[in-house]
């Protein structure tokens, strides 16, 4: 119960600026296209360097909370997924927008977003200690396991058929073998110096969502110009509310799943509201609506994103072992103040570490906030004209993809990746299996084969891989997702054959 | 007429001319970082330039770009080959990672695609075990390494890095061969490798070991390196335990400029960033974040990289 007593801290006239400008700045930065929340904190740090430890942690901790918030408005929006957390918003709440229900989505979204930040945050709280030790009992079999099991799931996600899902998570496995590989240092498929560092996955993800939907606008044309304009819904925030309290099972499973995932050092938030959004569909009553503006489908990702903040600083305030890359930021941040995450942190410095901590979480309400409020307003984007509106996304995508390092190769490849995916959805495969396929190749086969070179050392591959609890346990998931795949596509196969020898 | 637009290109061109030492700099100068945001070469990178604005430094700011990827090689082949060697575009270095890439193939620099301006900081590698290893001294490592040779595993932040110099260093000198494990995701999922177990021993970063061991996760058991590191006057080095490892596993991270950057704008900047890494708001901040600093000029860091380039050919002949 020590973080009660240190609340006072958090509103102090200049704790508190800090903290409504870093919500606010948050929200703005990840809202931008090509900013990650791993950008954004290193943004913010030269900042720190005059502050008080506490304020810049204060500083810091917002804009994280925020950012992975904030993504999810030109995700929704625009269809620019804002970092790899909000993939999983786009696939319904882009959808949303269109049918001019972009103000609920918003709402819904800032709404999961808080119960999901809050949930994080009360269990990095309350539970440290306890996911301190979880976080370090997962090896490198174990991750190899889990982004196999992140794998399982691309053949049903956002995709009409499982063999078109299988073949463009595969193209995306190919694409993440690009590059230096990590651990052994040799070339693969470098044709460009710009693919020298593999493919970015931000770059990429705004080629493959945005550039498709920018070419189909542009493909349109200008006639039936004033028919596209979409109606605006109005959408009261108590109505948004409401529904949320209907949809416990996808807010519940979204919650849970972030925090589980988020714990994970190296998984982290990329997957987490991929795996959650599949899981809510799997479970849910309506799985036909998911991927046509459905709300749960936004609910699961968006509480998933952001309850997988307070998880994944567990192994960095306890360990000092950045789990993620923007753990990795805040490391330096408080480092440049002297301070030592780890049991230092929390014995020598209280203050720091309580303050910072709950920063986050008022910073969780501050978002919604903010959030609630922006919605309405930023729903009327959907309003703008289909030619207009294909410009401006353009320009986003090229300012996001150059803006990740500096770079216009991450801009040609945003061209070619995008341009590729317009064909490729034309014969009806997605964007989603295929960023899922990218993120996690790198994951599985960088663990398969550190994991195999401790094994060759010590036990042998065989049992390095295949025994142990953990292990077993992860297979068995593994087998269990397959295998409700399989049946659930026989089960839809022979019902369509039905149906078509009635017709 | 295309005579015309020659002749004023070349007015143009005499208009802007060789930069001049006493104007350099006139406008604000970029310094490339090739590894990330939050890594320990750009958050050192960051310390070290924020007093280039003063009068006494270079009278203009440095900006860190980062250009991570591939271990370094995306950056650096990135300014060797593209960038203006006008003295405006900068770069961290670090030794042994350059070199040892280069001698390895695959990338388009060498030390003689670069000329160094000064170096910041020394990183030493340092072997560390668990907390509640058995191991107690280097002795009980090697010992134990000669007694299972291919046994021992020892995770590192990647190949041709320090830590993998370092050993391979000591592999050399005790007729050991451990089981080096190479990490993706640099230091920090080295030394997660360590606490949580999955290895047995690992190499890392003097100052990140530090850390682990302050919260007690680890224990440190040598330095290699030539003396006792400051933070941790209690550590023998690797010498001082019998194992003839040197300096050169030493991760040293410094300033440089590309190969044809006009001699008196290098001089000056020779002149001048060591003095700007020697701020007493510097070398605190360096000292709060737990980073050794190492500050030498550019006629000790030529004799650096030579040396570097020499034992690393012998070293990496082999492999």
């Amino acid at each position: 119960m020590e973080f009660i007593y240190y609340f006072g801290e958090v509103f102090t006239p200049l704790s508190f600026l800090l903290l409504l400008g870093g919500t606010i700045g948050g929200l703005i930065l990840g809202a931008t296209p090509g900013l990650s929340p791993t950008m954004a904190v290193a943004l913010l740090i030269p900042f720190t360097f005059q502050l008080e430890a506490a304020q810049g942690l204060i500083l810091l901790g917002a804009a994280y909370t925020s950012t992975v918030a904030g993504g999810a408005v030109s995700a929704i929006l625009l269809k620019i997924p804002g970092a790899p957390a909000n993939i999983a918003t786009t696939l319904d709440g882009h959808t949303m927008a269109k049918q001019g229900q972009g103000a609920r989505a918003l709402q819904l979204s800032f709404l999961a977003s808080a119960v999901g930040g809050v949930f994080g945050v009360l269990l990095l709280i309350f539970l440290t200690p306890v996911l301190a030790k979880w976080a370090l009992a997962f090896g490198p079999s174990h991750l190899f396991w889990l982004a196999i099991l992140g794998v399982t799931v691309i053949g049903t996600l956002d995709s009409p058929s499982v063999v078109k899902g299988l073949l463009s998570g595969c193209i995306g496995l190919w694409l993440a073998t690009i590059g230096f590989d990590d651990i052994m240092g040799a070339q693969r498929f470098i044709f460009h110096p710009a693919l020298g560092g593999g493919i970015n996955i931000i770059a990429a993800l705004i080629g493959l969502f945005a550039i498709p939907q920018v070419l189909t606008m542009f493909a349109k044309g200008r006639h039936n110009k004033g028919a596209e304009v979409i109606e605006v819904q109005r959408h009261s925030i108590l109505a948004a509310i409401r529904e949320l309290t209907s949809r416990t099972r996808a807010l519940g499973i979204g919650t849970l799943t972030g925090s589980i995932i988020g714990l994970i050092p190296g998984v982290g938030g990329q997957i987490a509201g991929l795996v959650a959004y599949d899981q809510t569909k799997k479970f849910s009553a309506e799985k036909d609506k998911f991927g046509t503006g459905h709300s749960e489908g936004v609910i699961a990702a968006e509480s998933a994103n952001n309850a997988m903040v307070g998880p994944s600083l567990v192994p960095l305030l306890t360990l000092s072992i950045p789990g993620s890359p923007t753990a990795a930021v805040l490391l330096g941040g408080l480092l440049i103040h002297g301070i030592f995450p780890g049991s230092d942190l929390f014995d020598n410095h209280p203050d720091v570490a309580w303050t910072f901590i709950n920063s986050m979480l008022i910073g969780q309400v501050l978002m919604c906030i903010f959030g609630l409020y922006v919605a309405g307003l930023a729903a009327r984007v959907a309003q703008v004209p289909q030619s207009v509106m294909a410009a401006i996304v353009l320009a986003l995508s090229v300012f996001g993809a150059y803006s990740v390092q500096g770079s216009m190769g991450d801009v040609y490849v945003m061209a070619c990746l995008g341009i590729s995916m317009f064909f490729l959805e034309r014969f009806g495969f997605s964007a989603a299996p295929l960023v899922l396929g990218l993120i996690l190749g790198p994951i599985a086969e960088a663990n398969f084969i550190q994991g195999g070179m401790i094994a060759d050392a010590t036990v042998g591959k065989a049992s390095y891989f295949l025994t142990g609890g953990l292990n077993l346990l992860l297979i068995a998931v593994v087998l269990a997702s397959v295998a409700y795949s399989v049946w659930m596509e026989l089960l839809h196969r022979r019902y369509t054959t039905k149906e078509e020898a009635q017709a | 007429m295309k005579r015309m637009i020659a002749g004023i290109a070349l007015a143009l061109m005499s208009l802007t001319g060789p930069v001049v030492a006493e104007e350099f700099p006139e406008r604000p100068i970029m310094m490339m970082v090739s590894y990330g945001a939050g890594g320990a070469t750009d958050f050192q990178a960051r310390i070290v330039t924020m007093t280039s604005g003063n009068e006494d430094a270079l009278g203009m700011p440095i900006a860190i770009i980062n250009k991570p990827g591939a271990g370094g090689r995306v950056g650096w082949n990135w300014f060797a080959t593209q960038a203006e060697a006008d003295g405006y575009t900068l770069a961290a270095y670090n030794v042994p990672h350059f070199i040892a890439q280069s001698i390895k193939g695959g990338v388009e620099y060498s030390t003689d695609s670069f000329e160094p301006i000064a170096n910041w900081g020394a990183d030493p590698a340092v072997f560390v075990v668990g907390a509640d290893s058995q191991f107690n001294s280097m002795e009980d490592v090697v010992a134990y390494a000669k007694e299972n040779p291919g046994k021992l595993t020892v995770s590192g932040a990647g190949l041709f890095v320090g830590h993998h110099i370092a050993a391979l260093q000591i592999d050399k000198a005790a007729g050991t061969k451990m089981a080096y494990i190479p990490t993706k995701g640099g230091g920090a999922a080295a030394m997660k490798a360590v606490i949580a177990g999955e290895v047995m021993g690992g190499i890392n970063n003097l100052s990140d070991a530090f850390r682990a061991q302050e919260a007690g996760n680890v224990k440190i058991l040598g330095v290699a390196d030539l003396e006792r590191s400051s933070f941790l006057p209690d550590i023998p080095t690797m010498m001082e335990q019998g194992l003839d490892v040197d300096n050169s596993s030493v991760n040293f991270r410094g300033v440089m400029v590309p190969k044809g950057t006009p001699q008196d704008v290098i001089d000056k900047l020779a002149a001048t960033v060591p003095e700007m890494f020697a701020n007493d708001r510097v070398t605190k901040k360096m000292k709060a974040g737990g980073s050794p600093m190492h500050i030498m000029t550019r006629d000790e860091v030529k004799e650096m990289w030579a040396q570097r380039q020499q034992t690393l050919n012998e070293l990496l002949a082999g492999l």
